[in-house]
């Protein structure tokens, strides 16, 4: 191996690894926030990839049906929870808007847009509309109504939602794989390396999400806010935090940030219903690295979990999906000896 | 209905089934296909609902049972018999392999890890050449008796069921003995296992290797019944399906595993028949409806659905028996009367810059009752924590009966004769006060796993019960013997707690507010209690705000304020002790 196939590899491993740190960052956001280890985060990386595809093809994407199947169910639960606490007139409007106006009116506009190629510019913007909406409301009918339980019970909610939303990725968007073309061809040399527009994009996207959710959680009062409900609900509430708005605050987040993700891995790969799981994993190997808790330290791991994948292909390809899981071992082990359990006393 | 009495009749169906003339072959096949996935359940209920560790990696456990006597009796031409221990040693060695990393991880780190090799076993089955890579191995042999091939559904029938029945009896035995009592403590957290001399890792290393080994059955069962191994039915999809009919059936409950394996395995079947019929196509709506019927289950009902059938067959509360052999009594004063049986040299306890517990030093006598007094946030649970070992020391020593004990384990100090009581309750709500007593005498019995499981326990576990019966006599709750512990009030709780530490049968007794919550004649029945424990010769430490309860019956007092001891003395002293009253009263009197 010479110098070349190695940079070759870094570059490669550089590349799937800012992707990797889009997916681990939402993880974490997520978890600080309402203490959801969100599973499914890849499965909508996926969807946003395979809805700018089907536009870029001139085609409706099935996100639309899906997005106004979540509407009404998210409404069915707003007005259940509505009436049960005899408010349904106070709540009835926003749920309306939020739940059925909303998604509606994205239908509506994606309908309208399909097939007139408007350029690549209006299919981003309209997948980024698309996906954003999905996270709030998947975290309004699946983790709402057991917001206090325990980590480990909306773990296993989690693993359940990912489960449906495979299933669902078959039925909306079909078994085949779909990639976009290339949003533009240029090419940068930077020393040995020839650099494609596409990964220049892929760092910028990623840098700067990075950073916007570093500084918003770290240092501005809405960020703290947010952070304070996972650590405790009722306290939260208490000094004036509204719990539920900050899950779908987070999700939407969560969501921005795949619908992102999607648009940007969609020109350099194929992407399938069912390739959100793999992806989203190797975010969580690069979240878990780093705890759960801190966005550079994960923008750092997804960095060193795509250089050692892209390593690993080359030299044990066999092995690759072994050795980036096994990774996440020994953290674990050296975070749990480290970190003597003190029961919480509650 | 009784439990024996529905169990006979599950029994009775399943030995019925394969011979009622008409019932179609197919029927007796997803039967089968039912006890194998309950066998992988049942460990998995034991896991996860029992001992709290939650595996999304269970199904690998299968593939090491399935694939060793898949490559040896292939490969190598042994018999499918011969191949079971191999199996099983295999799962089992894996297991604890698997384990020694995984049941140390806490929280939710733990399930995250299953996965993590969960995902990477399942790739490993699909690259290795020895297993056939993703096409897997075949040509199985069938099980074989007395040189008649087992391929007949209902012949197989028989083997895999009474596989179940016998796990599901083992299991439940295992449940109901001192190692069952430690795993189902374990759950809660495992200070208060520990305390009593509970070695956590080790109990859920147990639990761990137990449910591989039931996953391993499975698997070897598995392979002779599909007569063909491929990696796909052990990766981590099996795994979340798995871990769904633990949570279907009720997490919790050993023969709701049947249930919640029954429900699934019959609801993919259908899925399987009704969706092409449905959409033309054979679309896999299975993950659909899983999904979401497993949202819905842990936002309605998140215990399963066995509670709610169990209702039908109550169950009697295990009760300690009328006669048993008293369990052997610690010799009280045995040690070195001369010296004081518990020594704090310098004890320092520093959490960052904050330094909870400043240089303190102070003794307890044998048969003497000591109270640590002072205002809230004063070091004195972590005076607790350190002697106890739960925390260590930042400097210092803690000596008992001349040796130091600082430095070791909360299992070692609790093997000393040095029970506790917690501030804030930790008992096993839903274990009778019995169990949670009995969990106090941990250390008194012997019996091990296997003898657990065959039932050679019971003289020594009946002379537990009947020990923990006494204590519970002793401290006035005999009327709630039999109820689960959660449903005693707050201070009742406290006595049942410091019925759990008598139970240990120890020489320092350390309570930790045990009067709060209590009424007045039941703080005068404690009082009485100390005194009389005192008069046989133990020793008592005891950290509590009522300064009445602490004036009345101690014999030295030691006051701690901002983790720095101010004064000591026995009790008239320290009434009138100007530091203590600057410190309570701040200085106004």
């Amino acid at each position: 191996m010479d110098g070349t196939i190695l940079l070759f590899l870094l570059q490669d491993g550089i590349t799937n690894g800012a992707i990797y740190a889009l997916l681990g960052i939402a993880l974490v956001l997520v978890f600080a926030v309402t203490r959801v280890i969100f599973i499914p985060q890849g499965e909508l990386v996926a969807f946003g990839a395979l809805t700018y595809a089907l536009l870029e093809a001139g085609k409706v994407p099935g996100t639309v049906w899906l997005l106004a199947g979540f509407g009404l169910l998210a409404f069915v639960f707003d007005v259940v929870a509505a009436a049960r606490e005899r408010a349904l007139a106070r709540r009835l409007a926003k749920a309306v808007l939020i739940d059925l106006a909303i998604p509606g009116a994205l239908v509506a506009a994606t309908l309208a847009v399909a097939g007139r190629e408007l350029g690549s510019g209006a299919h981003f913007a309209l997948t980024l509309a698309l996906i954003t909406p999905l996270g709030p409301l998947l975290y309004r009918v699946a983790f709402q109504p057991i917001a206090g339980a325990s980590i480990l019970t909306l773990m296993i909610t989690a693993v359940g939602v990912h489960l449906a939303l495979v299933g669902l990725g078959l039925v909306f968007f079909g078994a085949e794989g779909l990639r976009a073309p290339a949003v533009s061809d240029l090419m940068v040399t930077i020393g040995p390396m020839l650099v494609t527009g596409q990964s220049l994009a892929v760092y910028a996207v990623a840098t700067v999400a990075i950073v916007a959710l570093w500084l918003f959680f770290d240092r501005a009062l809405w960020g703290k806010a947010l952070r304070a409900t996972a650590v405790n609900r009722l306290g939260a509430r208490l000094v004036g935090i509204r719990t539920g708005f900050a899950g779908s605050l987070a999700f939407a987040l969560a969501a921005l940030v795949a619908a992102l993700s999607g648009v940007l891995i969609a020109p350099m790969t194929t992407i399938y219903y069912d390739t959100g799981f793999l992806i989203g994993l190797k975010g969580f190997v690069a979240a878990i690295i780093a705890g759960l808790a801190s966005y550079p330290l994960t923008a750092l791991a997804a960095l060193g979990v795509g250089i050692v994948e892209a390593l690993a292909s080359f030299f044990a390809s066999d092995m690759k999906e072994i050795i980036v899981f096994m990774l996440i071992i020994p953290v674990l082990l050296w975070r749990s000896l480290k970190h003597t359990h003190v029961e919480e006393e509650d | 209905m009784n439990p024996r009495r529905a169990f006979l009749l599950l029994v009775v169906v399943l030995v019925l089934v394969p011979l009622v003339p008409g019932v179609p072959i197919f029927w007796i096949t997803l039967l089968g296909n039912v006890g194998l996935a309950a066998l992988v359940a049942m460990g998995l209920v034991l896991l996860t609902g029992v001992g709290g560790m939650t595996s999304f990696g269970q199904a690998a456990f299968c593939g090491f049972g399935a694939y060793a006597t898949a490559v040896l009796t292939t490969a190598w031409g042994w018999s499918p018999w011969a191949a079971l221990p191999v199996s099983l040693a295999v799962s089992g060695g894996a297991a604890v392999v698997l384990g020694l990393i995984t049941v140390r991880l806490s929280g939710h780190f733990l399930p995250l890890g299953t996965m993590a090799w969960g995902l990477s076993l399942y790739y490993l089955f699909g690259k290795l050449d020895l297993l056939g890579r993703h096409d897997g191995l075949s040509g199985i042999p069938p099980l074989e008796i007395a040189g008649h091939a087992l391929t007949d559904p209902r012949a197989v029938h028989y083997v895999i069921w009474i596989a179940v029945i016998a796990a599901g009896v083992l299991t439940t035995h295992l449940l109901d003995s001192r190692i069952g009592r430690a795993i189902r403590a374990l759950r809660k957290g495992q200070i208060a296992a520990e305390a009593f001399g509970i070695d956590a890792a080790r109990t859920k290393l147990i639990v761990f290797v137990w449910a591989a080994l039931l996953a391993g059955l499975s698997g070897w069962l598995y392979a002779h019944v599909q007569r063909t191994v491929t990696p796909a039915p052990f990766g981590l999809n099996a795994g979340i399906e798995y871990l769904f009919m633990a949570v279907v059936g009720g997490s919790g409950q050993i023969w709701g595993a049947i249930v919640g394996a029954g429900l699934v395995t019959l609801m993919k079947e259908a899925l399987q028949r009704i969706v092409p019929a449905l959409f033309g196509n054979a679309m896999q709506l299975e993950g659909v409806v899983f999904g979401i019927v497993l949202v819905a289950l842990l936002q309605v009902a998140r215990e399963g659905l066995w509670p709610h059938l169990a209702r039908f067959v109550p169950g009697r509360p295990r009760t300690a028996p009328a006669e048993a052999a008293p369990l052997a009594r610690r010799m009280l004063g045995a040690g070195d009367t001369s010296r004081p049986l518990l020594v704090l040299e310098a004890a320092r306890k520093q959490f960052g810059g904050l330094i909870a517990v400043n240089d303190v030093s102070f003794k307890v006598g044998r048969g003497e009752i000591v109270a640590l007094i002072g205002p809230n946030g004063a070091g004195k649970s972590t005076t607790f924590n350190l002697i106890t070992g739960v925390a260590s020391l930042t400097s210092g020593t803690v000596k008992f009966d001349g040796a130091v004990i600082s430095g070791t384990s909360p299992q070692v100090i609790a093997g000393r004769g040095v029970a506790r009581t917690f501030q804030h309750v930790k008992l096993e709500p839903e274990m009778t006060v019995l169990e949670n007593v009995a969990m106090g005498a941990h250390l008194r019995g012997r019996s091990g796993v296997l003898a657990s499981m065959l039932r050679l326990d019971r003289r020594d576990e009946g002379r537990i019960l009947k020990e923990a019966a006494t204590q519970i006599e002793r401290v006035g709750l005999t009327e709630h013997m039999t109820k689960p512990a959660g449903s005693l009030a707050l201070g009742q709780q406290r006595v049942v707690e410091i019925a759990r530490a008598l139970a240990m049968d120890p020489e320092l007794l350390l309570l930790d507010e045990p009067a709060a919550g209590l009424r007045h004649f039941e703080k005068e029945a404690l009082a009485d209690l100390l005194k009389r424990l005192r008069a046989e010769g133990m020793s008592v430490l005891l950290v509590e705000h009522d300064m009445g309860f602490v004036m009345g019956i101690t014999d030295h007092i030691v006051v701690l304020d901002f983790g720095t001891k101010i004064a000591e003395g026995p009790p008239e002293t320290i009434k009138t002790h100007p530091a203590v009253l600057e410190a309570y009263l701040g200085g106004a009197a």
